[in-house]
């Protein structure tokens, strides 16, 4: 099996999830290539063990455009079997194209992959994570890897070349350009850095209970994190967010207070050392990986909780 | 200008999922069925349009007979006419398939934008929007947490959320495609007129098993499954005040953070 990873480059440095991808690839198949649009990425990719790495070098893919991005990968169509990529917010933006292009299916946010020489099976989740699927792939396919479901420390390393391949991107229309890029918060709380994070979701029920939150925190001193959904509602700051579209943190102790643990949420925080979560409904999926889980009334048991710390 | 919403019906993020015996579907009879979260904020942004521009907005779902309700329920805001395709036939379809079939039914209509939310609750697939830019050769923006419309240059410059904090500004050419962010604004609630005025608003039916629709079988669904769990839990259990000791405990006591 034919296999073509595409590597994303972020600010000249190779997005940490294609690198995952990139393990994920190698670990169903020993026909793996991959390809880059950027030089210093092609240098450092050598030294895996991939077939060859393409190098598609052209001034009008320095920066992200789908439609031009969508036109270089169509015209490798024919030679792999399978193309893959990291499930980044860049992918989601423009492998959907290629899909109703040519008439291929994208299967996106994959969690596992596995291979019996004809054909791709691929695991992904639904209904927010309660439900795995396991589905077989009939055809040539664009798949994408969700977030740390593959190591990129497991990538066999190994030596290959990098061939230079020549596209055309004329006849493009210029119905799409791109600004660029800023951050709205200057000096924001870093999540990444915190030790102890008390993360609040939905489950907090009222923008007055926030400061029960903050006081907890204040005396774990940690951070305060929180869900989409309460960042949504304008309950605390953007920068506060955890999760697929905030920051991914990795604390030694992240205490969820109401939150559901949707995948996106899931994340930007399973590689917490120790989580504990409160949350009323016992079908969670925040449960599936809790270290301590109550189910229970997080508006009893966290006032309760403050008194006892403040003894 | 003309607005299409592709709305889709959903169960409640709290429902508990059950699958049926032959572990290839899930069983939605007890699901509490409403409007996918990101999508009410891509209506709530085409009624906000339609008041700035005059813009006609049309509801389109596709999915069971049961999805008119979140179609009525967009009506109810504001939206003027709606489209239900209804998949009548016993049978789900991957993303590609469904793009297909919305494509067939929406061609002719030649919107001027098309908005949908993010990603279904459902099966989170992310695609739709994208999908449908590029079958009716659309531009498109992803992520969208700011739009402005401006009608006399044909063009819609949006506010696009990228990875780890950073935005970015796209200008498109119309007709564009669209997917919403959750809180890019405020949904409204239907008023009390809203949804008497809703009785008269049109809504076509169109069937899916009298469509001339090019399915193909591109996956095939082995097994669904509830995940296995990876870690070990330790529950904690009693009255509220033994849960707070405990918590108290397992704090101090076996994380060593007090």
């Amino acid at each position: 099996m034919k296999i073509l990873v595409f590597i994303q480059v972020d600010d000249n440095q190779i997005n940490r999830m294609s690198l995952e991808t990139l393990a994920c690839a190698q670990h169903v198949s020993n026909d793996v290539s991959a390809v880059t649009f950027n030089n210093e990425a092609a240098n450092e990719l050598v030294k895996y063990q991939l077939n060859e790495v393409l190098l598609v070098n052209h001034e009008d893919l320095n920066s992200y455009n789908p439609l031009r991005y969508a036109k270089v990968l169509e015209q490798m169509i024919d030679n792999y079997d399978n193309f893959l990529f990291a499930h980044t917010y860049e992918t989601r933006d423009w492998v959907p194209r290629l899909s109703a292009r040519l008439d291929l299916p994208f299967i996106s946010d994959c969690i596992g992959l596995a291979s019996d020489n004809e054909s791709i099976l691929v695991t992904r989740q639904s209904y927010q994570g309660k439900i795995n699927n396991d589905l077989k792939i009939n055809s040539k396919s664009f798949i994408s890897i969700q977030s740390g479901c593959f190591k990129s420390d497991s990538i066999k390393p190994g030596s290959s070349n990098i061939t230079n391949v020549d596209v055309d991107l004329s006849n493009i229309p210029n119905t799409i350009t791109a600004e660029e890029k800023f951050k709205e918060q200057k000096g924001g709380v870093d999540l990444a850095a915190a030790d102890l994070i008390v993360s609040v979701g939905r489950g907090i029920a009222k923008e007055e209970n926030i400061p029960m939150a903050e006081e907890l925190s204040d005396l774990l001193n940690a951070e305060v994190g929180s869900s989409r959904p309460i960042v949504d509602y304008g309950w605390l700051s953007h920068d506060r967010q955890i999760g697929s579209s905030g920051q991914v943190v990795s604390p030694k102790l992240y205490f969820s207070l109401g939150v559901s643990g949707a995948i996106q949420h899931q994340v930007g925080m399973k590689g917490s050392d120790k989580i504990i979560a409160i949350n009323k409904d016992s079908n969670a999926p925040i449960f599936e990986i809790a270290d301590y889980a109550i189910v229970g009334d997080l508006l009893e048991i966290v006032p309760k909780l403050i008194n006892k710390l403040k003894e | 200008m003309k607005i299409c919403v592709l709305v889709k019906q959903v169960p409640d993020k709290n429902d508990e999922i059950n699958l049926n015996e032959d572990k290839l579907s899930v069983n939605d009879s007890n699901f509490n069925l409403t409007t996918n979260e990101s999508d009410n904020y891509a209506v709530e942004e085409a009624l906000l349009m339609k008041e700035k521009f005059n813009a006609e907005v049309v509801i389109c779902s596709f999915g069971k007979e049961s999805s008119v309700q979140v179609i009525k329920d967009a009506l109810s805001k504001g939206a003027d006419r709606g489209f239900l395709i209804e998949n009548d036939l016993d049978k789900e379809y991957d993303i590609l398939n469904i793009s297909k079939i919305i494509k067939s039914c929406l061609e002719e209509e030649k919107f001027d934008i098309i908005l949908s939310g993010l990603q279904s609750d459902d099966q989170g697939n992310g695609q739709l929007g994208v999908l449908m830019a590029e079958h009716l050769n659309m531009s498109h923006g992803s992520l969208v947490m700011e739009t402005n419309l401006d009608v006399d240059s044909k063009s819609i410059k949006v506010k696009r959320e990228l990875e780890n904090g950073w935005f970015q500004w796209s200008n498109l050419a119309l007709p564009a495609s669209l997917t919403i962010q959750s809180g890019i604004n405020k949904p409204r609630y239907a008023s009390l007129r809203g949804i008497m005025m809703m009785k008269k608003k049109p809504i076509k039916n169109i069937k899916l098993s009298e469509l001339q629709s090019n399915i193909n079988d591109f996956t095939e669904i082995k097994e669904l499954y509830v995940p296995q769990k990876t870690k070990e839990t330790k529950k904690i259990e009693g009255s509220d005040d033994e849960i707070a000791n405990q918590l108290y405990n397992v704090l101090k006591n076996e994380l060593g953070l007090i």
